[in-house]
């Protein structure tokens, strides 16, 4: 009983955890990943592109709402989805066209990239503030609890409980469906192998007769799906808030380099990566100990490696040590 | 230098700026703004001894920035016995564990040169030392804490004059850059700037929760000086009488005694801010012009050729035999400690610590934006950028409202859109800085004051 308890408490607190947040990193993580393998920079403004994503998605919802239309037990947040995938795909090709074209037809460096990368980064982060607000904002509506730890625990009668948020859930199987059809698209399909054919040796890949032209188009496309997607899934789970949108930009890089940059299955994995040592190392183990060490033998201090304030540092550490180890990630990088 | 152009152009617009803001809005502002440039220029002429002279991408200011603040705090605030009494061994003794840690993991870094497992026993010391870190100082940390929580709750300062932590604080972070500087500079452009934008998250981090340390995000407020208090100078003589003698003239039209007392008293209460404010921007004007003469001095040295040809074509310099890694992390140590320099002015002229405050947006890159907008390379652009951003920032949010009143005119007060687009007048300033970015990069890419290269 004890040992089924504990494997409880650990599912409730990390595992469930863990995968919900390793979901919404990984696919923030791929989409720079994705940028970086095929124009080849590191997009500063990919949390501000999540946000307005989110922000849209949020004005729809609020848009459907007030006209009495909800997805029954699901948000309707979903419903609105499409609206904000479509918005940030026209903002993404805006600035592509208004911007970094530019850079690219006069093959800059990646520095001048990333530096009007941070300039989109400022005119997004305003634009999201001066339509939404800078204030938290909960938009999940719809069934919120598939199990409450009450219920299980009658159910069980075991002593721990086992919430599953109707969000965690959701979030998962978005992340499955929408890898799934990423990675089918980039392996098997032709438009995707062309994708990565550009990715790996440009040059070759234009002599082989490949729309340098269609494969931008698309990779915006697909960052900006990706973008919104997580983004949204993020704030169902959590909350809107711009500014936590900005700072999950260094979780995401963190996943990214950690799986190796421009490698999309190394930033899935990275993303999870981050999100399990994240909450993993900050966890206290104080009842988990309890429940399996004989008795007499229990721990009295709350056998925590180190305090939840350093959450974020956790990512960072993990990132600067795998770049000194392994520069190029763990799973070896740049190639899609 | 004086005859220099740039010189010319960069100390015109900041008078000119200044001046203008004095005339239509208050002297009080106009100097708190030249204050803030000041330091801004300083942290700008910091990054672009980095970025400018050597080409490294620092995304981590805002780390720098926070631990010259930092230094304000252990140096200027007086140091708080009960907690010294209560905790000082303990923290002594865990700071002592911790170089025995990085002793450690050095000599084995150096002994064992080529071990097959090498990497990972280090792994293992640095992973085991965190808990037994927290286990040795846990106790004494709480401790510590729980002293007077509500207005101390930390170890304190040394209790000497803040100018002192300007010095301190660039040489902290001199420290700080040569350990992140050995860790990072290795990588190439893109990852530096990703990994430094960390580094400087972890130190963020850090100075927030050590509380012992820092107060953390209970905040340090009410720093000492190193100019006289408003209140000191309204009960002194001697300036009482510089301001009767400066508006004599007004003085003189009011006849009646109490009248005559009582604007006077007015009069010495206004400027005795402003007063303050002078004093803080001519020490700030001689740092800036401090580290402007060196840092030229630096720029057309055989040193600065150095560091330009470095830049340029790094396999050229190494092949002429210069060591480029010892030069990258000499500079970056360099550039960082005129940072930390700027974060502690910046920290003693707020009078107050706000661990909390320090934002990426804020503290990094709007100091980019600054060494861009100025001109890469050129000490006199990072002055310029310092001024006109800061001009910018502060003055985008009455301009903004300025021009949704004027659109918006027709429209009820009431309105949802004009109230909605009212509220968010603080955020257009972020829109200004971008586009801002975006056009100097497309139009003058090399900013708006370009490198000049003198040629012998």
């Amino acid at each position: 009983m004890d040992f089924l308890n504990s494997i409880i408490l650990l599912t409730n607190f990390i595992i469930v955890p863990g995968i919900t947040y390793g979901s919404q990193l990984a696919l923030g993580a791929i989409g720079v990943t994705l940028i970086y393998g095929v124009l080849r920079f590191a997009n500063f403004a990919y949390g501000d592109l999540m946000a307005f994503g989110t922000m849209i998605v949020i004005l729809v919802t609020w848009f459907l709402q007030s006209k009495g239309i909800t997805f029954g037990l699901l948000p309707t947040a979903l419903l609105a989805l499409p609206v904000g995938i479509l918005l940030t795909i026209a903002v993404s090709l805006f600035f592509d066209k208004t911007v970094f074209e530019y850079y690219r037809n006069k093959k800059s460096d990646p520095v001048t990239f990333i530096v009007v990368s941070l300039g989109i980064m400022f005119v997004l982060n305003a634009v999201v503030r001066i339509i939404i607000g800078p204030n938290d904002i909960n938009f999940m509506d719809g069934h919120k609890f598939i199990m409450k730890a009450r219920e299980f625990k009658q159910m069980t009668g075991l002593n721990e409980g086992l919430a599953l948020k109707s969000t965690q859930v959701i979030t998962l199987i978005t992340t499955i469906i929408t890898c799934s059809i990423l990675f089918y698209f980039l392996n098997k399909t032709k438009t995707g192998k062309s994708m990565r054919a550009y990715s790996n040796n440009e040059d070759l890949a234009l002599l082989s007769g490949i729309d340098p032209k269609k494969i931008v188009l698309l990779t915006w496309i697909i960052v900006s799906i990706l973008a919104t997607v997580a983004g949204t899934l993020y704030g169902l789970d959590k909350s809107f808030k711009p500014f936590t949108y900005f700072n999950n930009l260094l979780p995401i890089f963190a996943a990214t380099i950690v799986g190796g940059i421009g490698n999309p299955l190394g930033a899935f994995y990275g993303g999870f990566l981050i999100a399990f040592s994240e909450i993993g190392l900050t966890y206290a183990y104080k009842k988990f100990f309890k429940y399996i060490m004989p008795e007499g033998l229990e721990p009295s201090t709350l056998i925590q490696f180190i305090s939840t304030d350093y959450k974020f540092a956790i990512s960072f550490a993990i990132l600067i040590v795998v770049l000194i180890f392994r520069p190029n990630g763990i799973f070896k990088g740049k190639v899609i | 230098m004086i005859k220099n152009s740039d010189f010319k152009i960069c100390f015109s617009v900041m008078t000119v700026l200044t001046i203008l803001v004095g005339l239509f809005q208050s002297w009080g502002i106009a100097l708190s703004m030249l204050n803030l440039c000041l330091i801004s220029a300083v942290m700008a002429m910091g990054v672009n001894i980095q970025w400018g002279f050597a080409g490294l991408i620092n995304f981590g200011v805002m780390g720098f920035l926070a631990i010259g603040g930092l230094a304000t705090v252990l140096i200027s605030v007086p140091p708080v016995p009960e907690a010294w009494s209560a905790g000082g061994i303990g923290i002594l003794i865990s700071g002592l564990f911790l170089l025995a840690v990085v002793f450690s993991v050095l000599i084995i870094n150096k002994r064992i040169p080529n071990h097959k497992y090498k990497n990972y026993f280090i792994f293992v010391i640095i992973i085991l030392s965190i808990p037994l870190l927290k286990f040795i100082a846990g106790p004494s940390i709480s401790k510590i804490e729980s002293i007077n929580a509500a207005t101390s709750g930390f170890l304190g300062g040394a209790n000497l004059p803040i100018i002192f932590s300007w010095f301190v604080g660039a040489i902290l972070c001199a420290l700080v850059a040569f350990v992140v500087g050995k860790v990072c500079l290795g990588l190439r452009s893109d990852y530096l700037a990703i990994s430094t934008l960390l580094v400087s998250g972890i130190i963020i981090t850090i100075v927030k929760h050590e509380e012992w340390l820092s107060r953390g995000v209970k905040n340090v407020i009410g720093l000492k000086r190193p100019v006289p208090y408003e209140v000191d100078l309204q009960n002194s003589e001697w300036f009482i009488k510089l301001v009767e003698f400066l508006n004599s003239s007004k003085l003189s039209n009011v006849l009646n005694f109490d009248e005559r007392t009582s604007l006077l008293n007015e009069l010495v209460i206004s400027s005795s801010g402003v007063f303050v404010k002078l004093c803080f921007s001519l020490i700030f004007l001689a740092v800036v012009l401090i580290i402007l003469y060196f840092s030229e001095k630096a720029l057309n040295s055989p040193w600065g050729r150095m560091m330009r040809a470095i830049r340029d074509n790094e396999e050229a310099a190494k092949a002429m035999g210069k060591n480029v890694v010892k030069q990258h992390l000499f500079i970056f140590m360099l550039g960082s400690a005129i940072i930390g320099f700027a974060g502690a002015m910046l920290v003693t002229y707020d009078g107050l610590f706000t661990p909390s405050s320090y934002q990426p947006l804020r503290y990094t890159f709007l100091i980019w934006v600054m060494v861009l907008l100025g001109g890469t390379g050129n000490n006199y652009g990072a002055i310029l950028g310092g001024f006109v951003v800061w001009f910018i920032w502060i003055q985008s949010a009455p301009f903004a409202l300025l021009v949704i009143k004027i659109f918006t005119n027709h429209l009820e007060e009431t309105n949802y859109i004009k109230e909605h687009l009212v509220n968010s007048v603080p955020y257009f300033r972020y829109l200004m800085m971008g586009l801002g970015l975006l056009l100097v990069m497309r139009y003058r890419p090399k900013g708006l004051l370009p490198e000049k290269i003198i040629k012998n």
